[in-house]
């Protein structure tokens, strides 16, 4: 069954037709089938001004009623990308091809996707199974590679902990994408790489993260501001001469503030001269919390039968099943 | 079929025996895995099972230096390795095995194959150390082959079980979360024994024991089970055929020795699994020639921390 995840990125028919260019985008990771959660992104993200809103895949799972996230996303514009759980479902898989071994996760696992494949209609299947396997778009000029879980394979979990800056590094390259983004193990982190390439695991909107509340993420990113290097250079000179004219107390203040992803850093120290660096392709991540209500998913997840369990990672923000698959760092951040 | 008993400290049970020829080619996908052979061949245990009979004086392979690691940590980078395992022997008994894991942990995750038995105060102040120094994770998996004395120490030797319940008590009191690896000794359903495991643990001041369960060759069963490839001893270019190569560790790994590049963990002792002293040596494609290629065929990546979707798949 795992070739069902090897499918080559080439199939898919985004990587042929032309990519649309965004400055400012939503990207959303994993619903599990949290319909509430979803909603309020996508209303939290409306306000927020985005051009586009991506989706990572893994539509159902764990939550109730699956059926009431595929209107939500087709009404709103929202672009899909296939996830293990959406390849499952709309295949007729016998299970998630999550991969876990624990017996107590695969019992909970098989639970879960019963229960899901069964709420399922049957008219969704062949939508979920079309979904393309990646996407591509450009934020500002960088090249942005929408997936799963990696890009070479959709059940990959790429956690903070154990994946290498050096890999993501190569996928960049073997992919030719100058931004990876990706969700799948339910835990969102950002790595910046060289050449101002950038990962992104966005999250995901289906659970909380296993840190104790009860809210879920989501990801906006945006293209670097429209000044260009030139610009940025001539700020930092006119800013080096004020302050060798006054002090140092306050620095820098016409300089663009070094973002999160501080690739446009002030050098103050050291020698009279001032500089900017590149200003990059330097995309700006902001994660973005979502609050929902929790009690209501919670009470409807009781109402269906499902498991106590899940609810109760619902209404604690703890994880409670599934917590093989949890690196050793990620796991003791969590209480279970 | 591999009539051996024995296993490595992954559970792999392993034989060494005539080489097949033309044997089907399993290319290397990507270096995503880059083990070291950092204990050698040397141990403080000397278990039964051992595949490679490790001992206190067996030094075919010796322990590898920092410096040594280093390099080969530098030459990963460029090769994008994901992650690093370490194995012996026994890697604390290798007296450069924190610096190399304080090193190690710059370039990415660590995960160290133990025995737990050599855990003294300052390894674990200075794995402590490490470890909240990193934004890498670095696991522990300990092999213990049974829930008590009686059916631990026979395979792995007298006293063996105390001690590892004791190195793992003390990486429990310092939020260590080690994977326990145990071997299926058992027939039957797991959850029993699973549930004595977690008992014992607990009972020890693990409160979320992590355990995982390394499947053994039921060599019968298995063999008429996958009927049909005229099972046999070594892995056929038939059997290859529509068959994932991702299971396989020599597909996406390496292991560095004192002695160069070999192709994987399992072939430590076969002289023909050397493939160069560098990494960039040993990017080709390795043929699947022994009757240890035949186990893996049929189980799979069984040594990392989370098995591949493939082993846990309910097809399989
Ligand atoms: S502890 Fe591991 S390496 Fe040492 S003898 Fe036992 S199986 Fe071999
Ligand atoms: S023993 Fe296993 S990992 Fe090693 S070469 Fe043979 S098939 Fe590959
Ligand atoms: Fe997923």
């Amino acid at each position: 069954m795992s070739d069902a995840l090897q499918f080559k990125t080439t199939e898919s028919p985004s990587a042929t037709r032309a990519a649309p260019s965004h400055r400012r985008v939503a990207v959303l990771g994993g619903v599990y089938s949290n319909y509430l959660a979803l909603e309020e992104a996508i209303k939290d993200a409306r306000r927020r001004n985005v051009e586009a809103i991506y989706c990572l895949g893994d539509l159902g799972a764990f939550g109730p009623h699956p059926d009431r996230v595929f209107p939500i996303l087709i009404d709103n514009d929202v672009q899909v990308v296939r996830g293990n759980y959406d390849d499952s479902i709309g295949r007729g898989l016998p299970d998630c091809q999550c991969g876990y071994t624990d017996p107590r996760d695969n019992h909970f696992a098989a639970v879960s996707y019963r229960y899901t494949y069964q709420q399922t209609n049957e008219r969704w299947r062949p939508w979920l199974a079309g979904l393309p396997t990646e996407l591509r778009m450009k934020i500002g000029e960088s090249r942005v590679l929408l997936c799963h879980g990696s890009p070479r394979k959709t059940n990959e979990f790429l956690w903070e902990s154990t994946t290498s800056t050096q890999f993501l590094e190569r996928l960049c390259r073997d992919h030719d994408a100058d931004v990876i983004l990706a969700t799948h193990t339910g835990i969102k982190w950002r790595r910046d790489l060289d050449d101002d390439r950038l990962f992104v695991n966005v999250g995901v909107l289906g659970r909380p993260e296993n840190d104790g509340r009860t809210n879920v993420w989501y990801a906006i990113l945006e293209a670097p501001s429209h000044r260009t290097t030139n610009e940025y250079k001539h700020l930092a000179t006119e800013s080096a001469k004020r302050q060798s004219a006054t002090s140092f107390a306050n620095n820098a203040n016409d300089v663009p503030q070094p973002t999160e992803r501080g690739s446009h850093e002030v050098l103050k120290h050291g020698t009279d001269k001032y500089a900017v660096s590149q200003p990059a392709k330097g995309i700006h991540v902001e994660f973005v919390p979502v609050s929902y209500d929790h009690e209501r998913l919670a009470a409807e997840m009781r109402s269906e039968g499902l498991p106590s369990e899940f609810a109760d990672t619902i209404l604690s923000g703890h994880w409670t099943t599934c917590l093989e698959i949890l690196p050793g760092k990620e796991r003791r951040r969590g209480r279970f | 079929m591999p009539t051996s008993d024995r296993s490595n400290s992954c559970g792999n049970p392993v034989s060494l025996e005539v080489l097949q020829t033309n044997a089907p080619r399993v290319a290397l996908a990507a270096l995503d895995t880059l083990w070291f052979q950092v204990g050698g061949t040397i141990c403080n245990l000397r278990c039964h099972h051992c595949f490679i009979s490790c001992s206190p004086e067996n030094d075919k392979f010796r322990f590898l230096s920092l410096d040594t690691c280093v390099g080969y940590l530098e030459e990963s980078r460029a090769l994008g390795v994901k992650e690093y395992y370490f194995t012996g022997g026994e890697p604390f008994a290798n007296p450069e095995m924190c610096d190399i894991l304080e090193r190690t942990l710059e370039f990415g995750p660590a995960t160290v194959l133990t025995n737990a038995t050599l855990f003294r105060d300052a390894i674990l102040d200075r794995l402590q150390f490490i470890d909240n120094a990193s934004i890498y994770s670095l696991e522990l998996r300990v092999s213990l082959d049974g829930y008590s004395a009686e059916m631990n120490d026979p395979i792995r030797g007298e006293g063996t079980f105390d001690r590892a319940m004791d190195g793992v008590r003390k990486l429990a009191a310092r939020g260590f979360l080690p994977i326990l690896t145990i071997a299926r000794t058992w027939d039957g359903p797991d959850d029993d024994v699973l549930a004595a495991f977690v008992k014992l643990l607990r009972e020890n001041g693990y409160q979320r024991p992590r355990l995982k369960i390394l499947p053994l060759l039921k060599l019968g069963a298995e063999v008429n089970r996958s009927g049909g490839y005229g099972a046999g001893d070594f892995v056929t270019h038939t059997m290859m055929r529509e068959y994932d190569q991702s299971r396989l560790v020599c597909s996406a790994a390496r292991l560095v020795t004192d002695q160069g590049v070999w192709v994987c963990p399992i072939l430590l002792d076969s002289p023909d699994a050397k493939m160069g002293d560098s990494l960039a040596d040993a990017l080709r494609a390795y043929p699947l020639r022994h009757a240890a290629c035949y186990t893996c065929w049929q189980y799979g990546a069984i040594c990392s921390n989370v098995a591949s979707a493939a082993t846990a798949s309910t097809d399989a």
